[in-house]
């Protein structure tokens, strides 16, 4: 009986650890907006969702897992409500018998308090799984359903009652114990006393008159207290047993919680697109090889999420190409595009509903984002080393198949320098299996890249219509010589007569 | 009472190694006359020396103050105490082959094998002194045998483990194949026999009582064992399917106080009733066996200790990254020379993140004799002087020194002079207490001494200073020793051909910073108003090319 919603073997852990670039990559791709609406208002869900998000990446056919599970969640959402409130009260059962004390003896009681409450939380579990479960179709449902169904029968039920009236100890407390250091007792354990009574109380073990019995005097208070560390110590590896059982429960619960959250987020998301009128589309994961990246009608989430009106939606298809290279106007919508590039595979891996018409991509083993950060030049270390670090401590983190977007990447120092270390540290990655996606302003560098990789580089450019005005589309096109910087220019002072000369 | 062989004859103090501390005259007298054949055969053996082993002369606890070396060889020996080590590692050997045996001794340890079953040993016996230490202080006569019983137990299996694996991965040292042959013939002693057979017997047939124990209300009652369900483990059973893994407890850890309080007696005395045999026989065990440890035993604990502190020492350097060899001891000729030396009590100071420290290489060809050190302050140089003496001293305990490379020959004493903070009041003085000192170092110094001057000179003019620094050293030079001399005159670097010039140096490019390397050049005050020039653009050629020509 497994929660494995969001893989076929193994349970979500989580994601407990933070990358070195999560950071990086939340604050490039605007990660904070989508993220926001994926949990509704709700701060765990929210927190699943950045966890699922930034965890290492699933293998295809896990993704295509998660798309079954997700399909569920959306088809028979009342069902999966009442699981996760199920999940939710077992959780909030343990506040209610909240109390002091460490004790064996303490925990002894506490447990078995807690244990009554969560037995009609079980049984109502295994009502659900039996009459609810036939309509699930993903394998991953279907299986946690069989699980139940067969781990919690009703002998099953009765074995735990009869544990819970043991632990009350109607005929007193059975201890064995072995003669351990200084004849001090050790290895305590208790047992269950047992059924008939002449097997074990027969003489002369038994009376007050026996020679193997005594009874503590009437104002022995530290014989008491003797006592009662005596049972302490004898009931402990029960009570340490009762306490893992409870952990246990508790861990299957957060499990089946946690892992529903994180579908409840992808709804949230899902919910919101589609009501705002905005085409989504389950994506096809692809094997890492060929790299595979294609899209129709993609659109950058935190743009549309943030109500803008207009969203300008792009087309792509890298056709095998392991490096893209986006040139063109300034403001002309290539970190958005990017942007919604790295948006659209993260959430295509976590196996959700992707913003475009069309979308498939092959599952990449990690996204990077290297960002230029105008802010982060600080007095000790110049802008310049400060890339340089970051390039390679992400490059100490590259795999065969790992997907880097890299904006404006060396920009902070002169075009020659900057574009002469660019290309190489590019086919360094192309060369090691990495795709790239990258945006530039360096028509030096664009132009090099053209001319050394024309096999594997796409080259895509932010489109200026013939009157110069930006569409914000990034259309194949070659590198051009200079950026559009003085339309930004003219835009702003009005024509300018030396215009002509300098865009020649 | 049973027949007993004379070392083990009863001595409180022998259970504890710190009454064992010096017991070089314990072993001679075991050499002495009066003693049978027999006890020959189980005479203890010395890891320290070549028997019979004598311990060489303590240093001087100054010399030891002004190296660091007390500071070094208390951390080294922290947490080993109760052994008194610090005796040990202030006596430096004064003969190479004594050298030898230790290094080989060294050698031994570092084999993970010997290491290990040496740790066993000493664990062991710590063990067994802790039990022995609760036995006297129970008041239940059960309780005190019962630990009495397991210090011997313990002691029984430090001598076989010991023994056993000695045998097994034979040895290549002098120290340790003489100590395996005593171990062996202490085991095939008769009283060794009869105490490990009658502890091994009562140990077991303790370890095997079990019982039950029924709670009702006040009442208890001991019960014969018998093997109920264990409710724990149907607990477990019945839970593990919500999820496998283990799941993290820190489990239940119950205040141990050895003692047992009245209940617990009241239930001894009813299992005792169950097992009357088994307690009549753990009653009377202590009066069989009265005294078991072996006073060559205790010894052989203590010694061990002195090599694995040492060893610890040495593992946490390399640990650091800094490299730590076995000295060539040089006879005959008077040689010096290492490479990448190092402060030993900085380096055990300071890790290598807190502090890098740099090490340098250290060289006295068979004519040279004297090492003048010069160069900016802060620079390192005491911490060099100190280095050159600390070498041979710890070369001379027979470990790895701080280095690689390392060959010299041993002395037959270091003598250290360095400022003193307290004493005299007035500048006369206080240049006279130092020469006053100087004098007695120069008095007593032979051929064969290494000196670790500093000297100040403090209160003297440069012209002053300049004489009595010549005057000091010639006779250094004079005397023929080993010395390390620091001053701030380059005029002594130059004195005669067996002195050596040493200069602390700086940072090419940044003269404010100091390597702390020190190299063999030639003192010149200039090197550092030239590395400033350099770095400020103001080099012969930076002008040429700023000009143009």
């Amino acid at each position: 009986m497994r929660v494995h919603l969001l893989a076929p073997d193994r349970e979500f852990d989580g994601g407990a650890t933070t990358g070195p670039f999560d950071a990086a990559l939340i604050r490039d791709l605007e990660l904070e907006s989508t993220l926001s609406v994926m949990g509704g208002g709700d701060d765990h869900v929210q927190t699943v969702a950045r966890s699922v998000l930034l965890a290492d990446p699933p293998p295809p056919a896990t993704v295509r897992y998660r798309q079954a599970i997700f399909a569920d969640c959306l088809a028979r959402a009342p069902a999966v409500a009442e699981l996760r409130a199920l999940a939710l009260g077992a959780l909030g059962d343990e506040r209610e018998v909240w109390g002091f004390g460490e004790s064996p003896e303490s925990v002894l009681y506490r447990g078995t308090k807690l244990l009554a409450l969560l037995l009609p939380r079980l049984r109502r579990l295994r009502e659900l799984a039996v009459t609810q479960g036939a309509a699930f179709r993903s394998e991953g449902f279907q299986r946690l359903f069989s699980g139940v169904a067969t781990d919690l029968d009703e002998t099953y039920f009765r074995s735990v009652e009869d544990l819970l009236r043991q632990l009350r100890f109607p005929r007193g407390t059975l201890l064995a114990l072995r003669l351990g250091a200084g004849n001090r007792g050790s290895e305590y354990s208790l047992r269950r006393p047992p059924e008939e009574r002449r097997r074990w109380l027969r003489l002369p073990f038994v009376g007050r008159r026996s020679p193997f019995s005594f009874e503590l005097g009437e104002r022995d208070e530290a014989g008491r207290r003797a006592l009662s560390e005596l049972r302490d110590h004898g009931v402990a590896s029960s009570a340490q047993a009762l306490r893992q059982s409870t952990a246990r429960l508790h861990a299957f619960f957060t499990q089946l919680r946690d892992e529903l959250d994180f579908y409840l987020g992808g709804a949230n998301l899902h919910a919101r697109l589609v009501g705002a009128g905005l085409p989504v589309c389950v994506p096809e994961p692809l094997d890492p090889s060929p790299f595979g990246l294609s899209a129709q009608g993609l659109y950058d989430l935190s743009l549309a999420l943030g109500g803008r009106t207009t969203v300008v939606p792009n087309d792509l298809d890298v056709a095998s190409r392991p490096l893209v290279v986006i040139t063109g106007a300034n403001q002309g919508g290539k970190s958005t595009f990017l942007r919604s590039v790295g948006l659209a595979v993260l959430l295509a891996q976590a196996g959700l509903s992707v913003p475009a018409r069309r979308f498939s991509t092959s599952v990449p083993r990690g996204v990077f984002t290297h960002f230029r950060r105008e802010e982060d030049a600080t007095m000790t270390s110049g802008k310049f080393e400060e890339e340089l670090d970051r390039m390679r401590a992400i490059a100490g983190h590259l795999r065969p198949g790992s997907l880097l977007l890299a904006n404006e990447s060396f920009a902070s120092t002169n075009e020659r320098e900057g574009s002469e270390i660019a290309e190489t540290v590019l086919r360094a990655f192309l060369d090691g299996g990495v795709r790239v996606v990258l945006v530039t302003h360096f028509f030096d560098l664009a132009d090099r890249l053209r001319r050394i990789e024309p096999e594997r580089a796409l080259f895509l450019r932010a489109e200026r219509s013939p009157e110069g005005h930006r569409t914000f589309r990034i259309v194949p096109g070659e590198p051009l010589p200079t950026g559009f910087g003085f339309d930004l220019y003219r835009q702003v002072f009005g024509p300018a007569e030396s215009g002509a000369s300098l865009t020649a | 009472m049973t027949a007993r062989v004379d070392t083990s004859r009863p001595q409180p103090s022998d259970l504890e190694p710190r009454g064992s501390a010096p017991r070089g005259s314990t072993v001679a007298a075991s050499d002495g006359p009066g003693r049978g054949d027999r006890d020959r055969t189980i005479e203890a053996a010395s890891l320290l020396g070549p028997a019979p082993y004598t311990p060489p002369p303590t240093a001087d606890a100054t010399v030891l103050t002004d190296l660091n070396l007390d500071q070094a060889f208390r951390t080294i020996t922290t947490g080993r105490e109760e052994y008194d080590l610090l005796g040990i590692f202030s006596a430096p050997l004064l003969r190479a082959r004594d050298v030898q045996y230790r290094q080989a001794v060294f050698r031994d340890l570092e084999r993970p094998e010997v290491r290990a079953s040496a740790d066993g040993f000493a664990a062991a016996l710590r063990t067994m002194r802790a039990a022995r230490d609760r036995s006297t202080k129970m008041r239940n006569e059960f309780q005190r045998a019962r630990w009495f019983l397991e210090a011997a137990d313990q002691y029984c299996r430090a001598i076989r483990e010991l023994s056993d694996a000695l045998d097994r991965i034979s040895p290549a040292s002098d120290g340790f194949r003489s100590t395996a042959t005593f171990l062996r013939g202490y085991r095939s002693s008769p009283a060794y026999r009869q105490l490990e057979s009658e502890t091994r017997q009562l140990v077991d047939e303790l370890s095997r009582v079990r019982y039950g124990l029924l709670i009702q209300g006040d009442r208890i009652t001991v019960r014969p064992f018998a093997d109920d369900p264990d409710l724990g483990r149907e607990i477990d059973g019945a839970f593990r399917r919500f999820r496998d893994e283990p799941i993290p407890d820190k489990g239940y850890r119950f205040p141990d106080h050895p003692e047992m309080n009245h209940v617990e007696e009241s239930i001894q005395e009813r299992v005792a009733l169950l097992f009357p045999r088994e307690f009549a026989r753990l009653r009377e065990y202590p009066s069989r066996h009265p005294e078991f440890v072996d006073p060559g035993v205790a010894r052989l604990d203590r010694e061990i200790q002195f090599f694995l502190a040492y060893l610890d020492a040495v593992a946490k350097l390399r640990g650091d990254g800094r490299i730590c060899s076995y000295p060539e001891i040089l006879d005959g000729t008077i040689e010096v020379s290492a490479r990448a030396t190092f402060d030993l009590a900085l380096a055990l100071q300071f890790s290598k993140r807190a502090m890098p420290i740099v090490p340098n290489d250290v060289q006295l060809s068979a004519t040279e004799r004297i090492l003048v050190v010069t160069g900016p302050n802060n620079g390192g140089k005491t911490t060099f002087a100190r280095m050159f003496g600390q070498l041979h001293h710890l070369a001379a305990l027979g470990g790895p020194v701080p280095g690689e490379s390392v060959r010299l020959a041993l002395c037959d004493r270091v003598y250290t002079h360095f400022e003193r903070g307290e004493a005299v009041a007035d500048l006369r003085g206080k240049l006279l207490d130092e020469l006053v000192r100087l004098r007695a170092i120069l008095d007593r110094a032979t051929p064969r001494s290494v000196l670790v001057l500093n000297e100040t000179f403090g209160s003297a003019t440069v012209q002053d200073g300049l004489h009595l620094g010549e005057e000091i050293l010639r006779r250094v030079i004079d005397r023929g020793a080993r010395c390390v001399y620091v001053t701030f005159l380059d005029e002594l670097s130059t004195l005669a051909p067996s002195v050596v010039s040493v200069v602390s140096t700086v940072r090419p490019d940044d003269p404010a910073v100091r390597t702390y390397r020190l190299i063999r050049q030639p003192a010149d005050g200039r090197a550092y108003a030239f590395a400033l020039a350099r770095k400020h653009g103001l080099t012969y050629e930076a002008l040429r090319e700023r000009f143009g020509s």
